[in-house]
């Protein structure tokens, strides 16, 4: 069923009794062409992208609880692509164009909203690394732009602009970021790819992969053997475990990340602003709600939730930066499980297992990835090649020593 | 989190760093064949599992000693703490 206004109409004046279910609940078949496990965003946009650019007929995902039930339910929604290194600003800054399009794209509602994000800076050198980071994006076909405190007043009177320590000195803003709703993206993405063929398996563990003559032909799962001539692991947070199942041992720990939300206010932050001080963003939800986060706890942690003493340094970060959310409550706070790789940046390759792929290792920027990294694994597993968007996301960079080191901290997961 | 302190007692874990798995005392020989495999998988590849976990956490705010915390991923019970010294020290280590 195509949703449309005409759609709307009819339901609103025959009783909305026409709607059905947005995807099917089949029985998983004995053999597929190509499994993608794991029913977040990344491996139902992985699907989509299967189905509808690479037209692949026989498809399944396989979720081992409901879609959406991890990470990609699990964060604060931001939509970005500020990155200074050329393999991230050219995949990030694919994904940025694939979100622009994703509603017309899916037929569905992701409430994609390209409000603006606003990093701060409160001194000299903050100033000069925004500069380089802004002309550094502008080169790579990206945008961004540099406001002096006036303009950012207006923007967001709020802010504590006078703090006697970090006095907000300007910002950096990268228009065409924003925010989307990150349950809408799982749904658009399951019916999308649903509409098309692709079997979505909800409750059905992966337990094991079956490995004969070096290569996979499919997975052991909860509900019994699933054939497939080429498997890719979408499973981020879980990554170790699953892949230990097939003997990989990955440049990988797992992290637990916290986000936050207070009541329902009114209007008072029209874009994304992020805290050049300390480590702190926020957002403000279509409902109301303040959305914000901060640092990982960073211990490996596999508990999907935090520790009260990164609460407390999160609220000190914001109430420094936003004096006025002392009066909000806070509503609901939550932990995702990142998978940190060793360099902070992702991984989409094939292993060394034939017909096993790997995507992974999204430390904690895997939502605004979703669009590209669903059609880089895609094209890898459809075609055998790597995405030219996503050539150096290798497994092996690690061994031959192409890191992708966007922050410059080394080996150190906990800090990227 | 509280972590048992061998020679200080129970402390608050916020007065620790945090490094990682205490597989990284085992350094690996430089002057083995195999040197360079062997510095690769020590740097980047992890077990990370969910479960029980050896780790080192770094007294920074304390007596500045280096601990080797055993503490489950999924519940952050911790079992077992122990100074780093001594644990490399009973894996045959000189310090």
């Amino acid at each position: 069923m195509k949703y449309s206004g005409f759609r709307v109409i009819r339901e609103a004046l025959t009783g909305h009794r026409g709607w059905g279910p947005a995807w099917r609940d089949p029985e998983p078949k004995d053999q597929y062409d190509i499994i993608v496990v794991g029913g977040g965003g990344h491996g139902l946009a992985t699907a989509h992208y299967l189905s509808s650019v690479y037209r692949e007929l026989s498809v399944v995902v396989l979720e081992k609880s409901w879609i959406g039930s991890g990470n990609v339910g699990r964060n604060t929604t931001l939509v970005r692509s500020n990155y200074m290194l050329a393999e991230n600003t050219k995949f990030y800054g694919m994904s940025l164009k694939l979100w622009e399009n994703l509603e017309q794209d899916l037929n569905y509602n992701a409430m994609v909203s390209q409000r603006g994000i606003l990093a701060l800076h409160h001194d000299d050198g903050g100033r000069d690394a925004q500069l380089r980071l802004a002309n550094t994006m502008r080169m790579a076909g990206g945008d961004g732009e540099m406001l002096d405190v006036d303009q950012i007043r207006k923007l967001y009177p709020g802010l504590d602009f006078n703090n006697p320590l970090f006095p907000i000195t300007g910002g950096f803003i990268h228009r065409r970021g924003g925010t989307a709703r990150h349950d809408a993206v799982t749904w658009g993405y399951a019916r999308a790819a649903d509409r098309r063929g692709v079997d979505i398996i909800q409750n059905c563990e992966v337990t094991g992969f079956r490995i004969e003559n070096g290569k996979c032909i499919g997975v052991e799962t909860t509900r019994g053997f699933i054939g497939g001539k080429k498997t890719g692991v979408a499973v981020a947070g879980r990554s170790s475990q699953l892949m230990a199942k097939a003997g990989l041992r990955l440049p990988i720990e797992s992290h637990v990340l916290q986000a936050f939300v207070t009541e329902g206010l009114k209007p008072l932050l029209p874009g994304v602003v992020t805290y050049g001080a300390g480590h702190f963003y926020i957002s403000q939800s279509d409902k109301g709600g303040l959305v914000f986060g901060g640092d990982l706890d960073a211990y490996n942690s596999y508990a999907q939730r935090g520790n009260i003493a990164v609460l407390d340094s999160v609220l000190e970060g914001g109430l420094s930066l936003l004096p006025i959310m002392s009066r909000a409550r806070l509503l609901r706070s939550w932990g995702g499980i990142m998978d940190m790789s060793m360099d902070g940046s992702p991984i989409i390759d094939k292993t060394h297992i034939d017909g096993l792929y790997f995507n992974g290792g999204w430390c904690y920027g895997g939502f605004k990835a979703t669009p590209a990294s669903g059609m880089c694994f895609a094209h890898l597993l459809s075609t055998d090649q790597p995405h030219e968007n996503a050539a150096g996301f290798r497994l092996d960079r690690f061994r031959r020593g192409y890191v992708i080191d966007e922050n410059g901290v080394g080996p150190t997961p906990n800090l990227h | 989190m509280l972590i048992n302190h061998p020679l200080l007692g129970p402390r608050d874990a916020q007065e620790f760093i945090y490094l990682g798995d205490a597989r990284l005392i085992d350094r690996p020989d430089w002057q083995a064949a195999d040197a360079q495999e062997q510095f690769f998988e020590y740097t980047y590849l992890r077990d990370n599992p969910a479960g029980e976990h050896k780790e080192l956490w770094f007294h920074e705010y304390g007596d500045r000693s280096w601990l080797v915390v055993t503490r489950n991923t999924v519940t952050h019970e911790i079992t077992h703490v122990e100074l780093a010294s001594e644990a490399a020290r009973a894996r045959g280590r000189s310090k």
